[in-house]
């Protein structure tokens, strides 16, 4: 139907797309972070953003702030917010509402899943989840011993389940099993999510196709980078790639045999999207890689608001609040340990949004 | 003469030496007369001076709103406010708020504490007296067990196929195994996930036994009821147990040991209920406790509150001034009327004096840079129209305030459409019961429907009163009309006529004394009538309301020392409308006055479409043929003369000024170079001027205008409509409700008549139709009458005042 959106995507959409862009419009702005970065103590912070969306939620905080309380709330602020749109939508919306969420629901399996097998306290694991992630039995995570039981117990109940038939071992969890399995767990849900983004076509389809290859992309440079100098054999590395995106397949090929960063670079200097970012970095330098992947993204997702009628404004949307927490974060927690020169230093990728903003 | 035009206004600049600054602003916000600029715009607002006491009262606004929220909770609403109360500095208050906030916070833990101990012990009960259910009968002990072997038995024989050796193991395993059970309660809604946790956990090799709970179990957190159900699983082998555990853990299910013994049981459940019952003397104790701590913070929250208000009002205000160089004054700009100069100067005297400071606050007026805010000094009758009027737009500094006529133009084109004085007399009570109440009201919290009627009682007052002067003239009282102003002045020949028309009807005395003839009532020609005498009426209304507008524009003109808007803008507008709906209203008064036949419509049609044709039998008044074509001419004229010359003539203008400036630069090198410095304001305001725009929007006035007339006048046309509607919809109740049940001789349904009739008199006519009545009275005045004058871009003046801190407060 790519093309007729206009006459009917109204009819269901029209409400929640009209909310998704109110909510946009409230993101901080560049001056927004100008001021925050100005702040001398987390009250200031919490003063400046009571004049924000996100005042009501921290008004009635009692005044020795922590960190984790601004970025609870604020994070609170947008589960708040996700649940509205979820409980407005109707289908297919409804369903792309919630494969927003599988991303964290597998970083919070992970997470469980690592905190019990250091023996740390379930309570404060779940404390730490995303609760954007969370289901229902995610506590009874603990219980499981394997793969296999893990699959059994839990997750056969989450929509998680179809993703793990890949990785379904009876071997022990150990750390590498479960960086795998979050790979592949990631793999797998990248590749659907696109199907099933796919499935809906229209500008939707086109949008989320940049948006989901640009993401598998980057998974795909971070895996490589990580798994150099492990004892992680080409082929398993080459197994955790998604099977699209614009490195698909060739791209692939060549990540898998690289040793070095250097390896990675030349590999991706191939593709003129990537040349650009990787050009800014200096040689042997993996450090700045993420911020640029970071900067590259929020680019993307803001340049998806330009279209109208598609639900890619969602996952847009979404991701730039959640890169908005972790710049509040970052600037939270550069003040409360007296770090103000270093405030600066990680918020290009905000600016950027603003630029579009 | 107040209300005409706003107040005149002073910009003026305070110079105030830090240490009586506080003290100046307390008592300015007192007085309430002085808006002030915010001369730090530019920094956030924790980068101003006074940003750690802002803080400060924020944190102290925080906690009053804790306790508020906590007394709210605690459901406590009878306490008496002290008479005395000890008058508190803000420092002392802050020690005194964080005090009682930890002390709540300390009680509300222990009670929290307390709540779960209780909670623990009362689901402990709930477990022994349910579980030793499922436990204690040996023989149903048996029987699960029985069950479970069968299990393992079935299982067995499916493994018999598989291996001969493990069939031997079986009953041996069966033999030792024995079967430990775990107790415990979960929240109703988990329960089914936790079955089938424990299902797949166990490799379905337990049994799950159930059972509600028959309490429900306040949620310490929440503070909400719960349901909860007990449970009984039972397994055997010791790893399973701790996946049971383990899993129960993850499901906020608490488990508890019950013994199986029955005399332990009997022992541990006394044991319980002992220190259950200590337990609730213990919890209350606590509530008593911490129930008398809010009581005593209810009794001054208030005020607290408002003091806090006010503090943090202050140190917001002193954020808009500015340090001056030596970081001994600061320096603060607002806007004051001039009148009350006088008195803020003496204010801000005391201020020094009371803060026993060496320097006096310099105050002294400055050259206003923008536009000064309109201040309108208003009391509680002309508040309410002024809010009207505000609605549509806030006039501009000095600008003519259309409430003035407002006050008398607003009830009464009200009441043209909802003449009747019957209703009026229901407005009227309702109204007075308002003004009655109002001392009572004023100091209360009403919703927002009864607040927006209170607001307005002196508007509602004004349109009861008209529409009872209106509905005398219309002679209607629900209706019906009467005779008060002698009888009727048409008699029936004979009579059969008594409900005829009026040709059965001849005049036999003098015109009835005041308003409509009652006779006219139910005759076949009451409509045609009525519609005439009242569509003339509102023509008539809306062309003098119209002039009154225009008129209003020459004011404003007159004001501002605008020649040009006078003589190319009133003029012609003036000639254009009365030329032709002014003399319509002539040809009105004319033909009421002499009873002539001529048709209207006619006249004005042809006055266009042939204006030197004969008028033949439509002609009123000899001469009327010349009168026309002259008046058709001025009315022509009057269009290009309103388009063309203003904007011409503004040009010539500004060429002229900026012909002087060329001059004036040629002068000499040194000129010149101040005017690149500072350039000139004149002459920067020819760059601004742009004819064409400047054609462009005048020819777009002058259309509106030419339109509008025609439009606005058949827009007067809705008080005829809506006046019509309403007497037709108050006949249709009277006559096909009341009079109808009055038919029948039966008691219930002349009641059930009567009642209908209330209700529809009361829901239909006296609100809906009021509420509409309402909005097209406002219509009018808001596009017919003020788009003529009222331009309304200007900006109200917010003083700094405590009193409209504690309004905005109460809402």
């Amino acid at each position: 139907m790519y093309g007729f959106e206009a006459l009917t995507f109204n009819i269901h959409g029209g409400y929640l797309e009209a909310i998704v862009r109110g909510h946009r419009a409230t993101l901080l702005t560049a001056s927004d972070y100008n001021n925050l970065c100005q702040c001398e103590t987390l009250d200031d912070i919490k003063m400046h953003l009571s004049a924000t969306e996100y005042g009501p939620y921290l008004q009635n905080e009692p005044s020795p702030l922590h960190t984790t309380t601004i970025v609870e709330k604020c994070t609170l602020k947008l589960v708040d917010e996700y649940k509205h749109m979820l409980c407005q939508a109707t289908e297919p919306l409804s369903t792309f509402l919630e494969y927003i969420t599988y991303g964290h629901m597998i970083d919070n399996v992970v997470l469980i899943v690592t905190g019990t097998l250091h023996e740390r306290d379930v309570q404060e694991l779940l404390e730490k989840c995303h609760p954007l992630g969370m289901f229902d039995s995610i506590a009874s995570l603990a219980v499981a011993q394997n793969m296999s039981e893990l699959y059994r117990l839990v997750l056969v109940d989450t929509p998680l389940a179809p993703y793990f038939s890949q990785c379904i071992t009876s071997e022990d969890l150990d750390d590498m099993n479960i960086e795998i399995m979050r790979n592949t767990l990631y793999k797998a849900y990248l590749e659907d999510f696109y199907r099933f983004c796919q499935k809906l076509g229209g500008a939707t389809a086109e949008i989320m196709s940049d948006l989901l290859s640009f993401e598998a992309d980057r998974r795909a440079v971070n895996i490589t980078i990580n798994s150099i100098g492990t004892e992680l054999t080409r082929d398993d590395r080459r197994k955790l790639y998604s099977n699209f995106g614009l490195l698909y397949p060739y791209g692939h090929e060549e990540l898998a045999v690289c040793e070095d960063i250097d390896q990675v670079r030349g590999a991706m200097e191939k593709y003129p999207p990537y040349q650009s970012l990787f050009s800014k970095l200096s040689y042997g330098e993996s450090q700045l890689l993420d911020k640029a992947f970071y900067e590259e993204e929020v680019k993307r997702l803001c340049l998806a608001f330009e279209q109208q009628f598609h639900y890619a404004v969602f996952f847009a949307y979404m991701r730039l609040r959640e890169q908005e927490i972790r710049n509040l974060m970052w600037i939270s927690e550069c003040v409360a340990q007296n770090q103000k020169s270093r405030v600066s230093k990680d918020l290009l990728a905000s600016s950027s949004k603003n630029g579009a903003n | 003469m107040d209300l005409f035009r706003s107040e005149r206004m002073t910009l003026v600049q305070l110079i105030i030496p830090v240490e009586s600054a506080y003290c100046a602003v307390s008592y300015l916000g007192e007085f309430g007369l002085l808006q002030f600029r915010d001369l730090n715009a530019n920094k956030s607002p924790f980068q101003r001076t006074f940003a750690n006491q802002v803080k400060r009262c924020g944190e102290m606004a925080r906690k009053l709103q804790y306790f508020k929220d906590q007394i709210l909770k605690s459901g406590i609403t009878s306490f008496v406010s002290p008479t005395m109360q000890p008058d508190l500095e803000i420092e002392e208050l802050e020690i005194q708020l964080t005090g009682l906030e930890h002390e709540l916070d300390e009680i509300n833990h222990n009670d929290e504490k307390l709540r779960m101990a209780y909670n623990e012990l009362l689901e402990f009960k709930i477990v022994l007296q349910k579980a030793s259910g499922f436990l204690l009968p040996s023989k149903r002990d048996t029987y699960a067990e029985i069950e479970l072997g069968e299990n393992v038995h079935s299982n067995g024989n499916y493994l018999q196929t598989a291996s001969l050796l493990e069939e031997e193991v079986i009953p041996s395993t069966l033999e030792q195994s024995r079967l430990s059970s775990v107790s415990g309660i979960v929240c109703k809604s988990k329960r089914l996930m936790l079955e089938r946790m424990l299902f797949r956990a166990t490799r379905g090799n337990m049994l799950f036994n159930q059972s509600p709970a028959d309490e429900v179990i306040v949620d310490p957190s929440t503070s909400e009821m719960v349901e909860k159900v007990v449970f009984v699983v039972l397994f055997s082998g010791e790893q399973t147990r701790t996946k049971i555990l383990k899993v129960c853990e993850a499901f906020d299910a608490n488990c508890y040991p019950v013994p199986e013994d029955v005399t332990t049981q009997r022992h541990i459940i006394r044991e319980v209920l002992t220190r259950l019952s200590e337990m609730e003397r213990t919890l209350d104790a606590g509530l008593h406790h911490r129930n008398q701590a809010l009581i005593s913070i209810a009794q001054c929250q208030a005020k607290w509150a408002n003091m806090v208000r006010r503090e943090m009002a202050i140190y917001k205000t002193l954020n808009m001034l500015n340090f001056d160089v030596t970081k001994k004054c600061l320096v603060g700009e607002g806007w004051c009327p001039t009148s009350s100069k006088a008195k803020i100067q003496e204010i801000l005297q005391r201020a020094t004096y009371d803060s026993k400071s060496q320097l006096g606050v310099i105050l002294h007026e400055m050259e206003p840079t923008d536009s000064p805010p309109t201040y309108f000094r208003t009391n509680s009758f002309t508040k309410a129209f002024q809010e009207i009027v505000d609605a549509y737009g806030v006039a501009g500094y000095q600008e003519v305030n259309p409430t003035v006529y407002t006050i008398v133009t607003f009830p009464f084109l009200f009441a043209v459409m909802f003449g009747d004085w019957g209703h009026g007399i229901c407005l009227l009570l309702g109204a007075l019961a308002l003004l009655a109440l109002e001392r009572k009201l004023k100091n209360q919290e009403v919703g927002s429907f009864m607040g927006m009627l209170f607001a307005g009682r002196y508007v509602l007052l004004l349109m009861a009163v008209f529409t009872i002067y209106c509905g005398l003239i219309y002679n209607e009282f629900f209706s019906i009309p009467f005779d008060f102003f002698g009888g009727s002045a048409y008699k029936c020949r004979d009579d059969s006529c008594s409900t005829a028309h009026t040709m059965g009807l001849f005049k036999y005395r003098e015109p009835y004394a005041f308003g409509v003839d009652p006779r006219w009532r139910g005759s076949r020609s009451e409509l045609p009538f009525l519609n005439s005498l009242k569509m003339k009426m509102s023509i008539l209304l809306g062309v003098v309301q119209m002039n009154l507008g225009i008129l209003l524009s020459y004011f404003n003109a007159r004001f501002f020392g605008k020649q040009l808007d006078i003589r190319y803008q009133f003029l012609p507008q003036m000639i254009f409308l009365n030329s032709l709906f002014g003399y319509l209203s002539m040809l009105i008064v004319v033909k009421w006055c002499s009873g002539s036949q001529a048709d209207l419509y006619h006249v004005m049609i042809y006055m266009f479409l042939s204006p030197t044709d004969d008028l033949g039998e439509n002609q009123l008044f000899r001469g009327q043929k010349q009168l026309q074509i002259f008046l058709l001419l001025l009315a022509l004229t009057a269009v290009p003369w309103m388009l063309f010359p203003k904007p011409f003539i503004k040009r010539k203008l500004r060429q002229e000024s900026f012909q002087g400036c060329e001059y004036r630069r040629l002068g000499g090198s040194e000129v010149d170079d101040d005017m690149d410095n500072e350039p000139d304001p004149s002459n920067q305001r020819y760059g601004d001027f742009n004819f064409s725009e400047a054609f462009v929007h005048q020819m777009i006035h002058c259309i509106e205008f030419v339109l509008g007339a025609v439009s606005n006048t058949a827009s007067y046309l809705r008080l005829w409509a809506l006046s019509l509607a309403h007497s037709e919809l108050s006949t249709v109740f009277y006559e096909r409700i009341l009079l109808l049940a009055w038919g029948y001789d039966n008691f219930i349904i002349r009641l059930g008549g009567l009642a209908t009739f209330a209700f529809t008199t009361a829901f239909i006519l006296l609100m809906m139709e009021t509420l509409s009545a309402f909005l097209h009275a406002l219509r009018l005045h808001w596009v017919e009458f003020q788009n003529k004058f009222y331009h309304g871009n200007g900006h109200k003046f917010r003083p700094f005042s405590f009193s409209s801190l504690t309004e905005e407060g109460g809402h």
